[in-house]
């Protein structure tokens, strides 16, 4: 969470607004805060802490591992017109790469805007392609990996 | 303006759509609030409501379908002072 609350001002720039979700109670959201990640990162995590009591959101999104009783590492990216773009779950022993989370959001919203795609591991500038008749079995003139 | 607050809060949590209302999956026993579909890339996200705690306004209800319009991300994770 840290991780991503550091990197939100290139979050407020995309426009992307981030939700937090665990099965704590607010009040837990409270402390973790005041105790904990306000010395991590500065100003506490600037976005909303939900709680997700008993995991009924963690179930409808697959991520609610009941015999532990807790939301797994679990991200979502979802557009303006409320469509689910990405979903990316882990166990929970590895953290997440908010820089990817950054890379994905920027080619969905380029996407989203002109119509091309976006080929493996895109980034802001890089080539990106216009699907049509015309480049069946030309990619390779214009990407390569 | 923080919510007058109790120790007990009921929240919605995840809201069915009025198309899953109408037509509630098969096997569904009490009639309850709760969408059938797991959520999937491509598909219409599942609205919920949940108690938030934000920084600087203290604790108030958060909705989803509140976002609409916007990109979001949701970010669930294993619990409050965990390690990783």
């Amino acid at each position: 969470m840290a991780a991503v609350a550091a990197l939100y001002p290139e979050f407020q720039e995309l426009g992307v607004e981030v939700l937090s979700l665990s099965t704590d109670s607010r009040f837990v959201h409270k402390i973790w805060q005041e105790q904990e990640l306000s010395k991590m990162v500065d100003g506490g995590v600037p976005f909303p802490m939900l709680s997700d009591a008993g995991g009924r959101i963690g179930t409808v999104y697959g991520v609610y591992d009941q015999a532990a009783g807790v939301d797994i590492r679990g991200r979502f990216i979802i557009d303006p017109d409320f469509k689910i773009r990405a979903m990316e779950v882990l166990t929970p022993e590895v953290g997440r790469n908010p820089q990817e989370l950054i890379r994905q959001l920027k080619a969905f919203q380029h996407v989203a805007a002109t119509g091309e795609v976006t080929p493996s591991g895109w980034t802001p500038g890089a080539t990106t392609l216009t699907p049509g008749p015309d480049l069946a079995g030309n990619v390779w003139k214009v990407w390569k990996p | 303006m923080a919510e007058k607050d109790g120790c007990v809060k009921p929240v919605r949590g995840p809201i069915a759509t009025a198309a899953e209302k109408a037509a509630p999956a098969a096997g569904a026993g009490v009639a309850q609030e709760v969408p059938s579909m797991l959520a999937r890339v491509g598909n219409e996200a599942i609205d919920f409501e949940a108690s938030a705690y934000v920084i600087g306004q203290g604790f108030k209800p958060v909705k989803l379908s509140d976002y609409k319009g916007k990109w979001v991300v949701l970010c669930f994770y294993p619990g409050d002072f965990t390690f990783v």
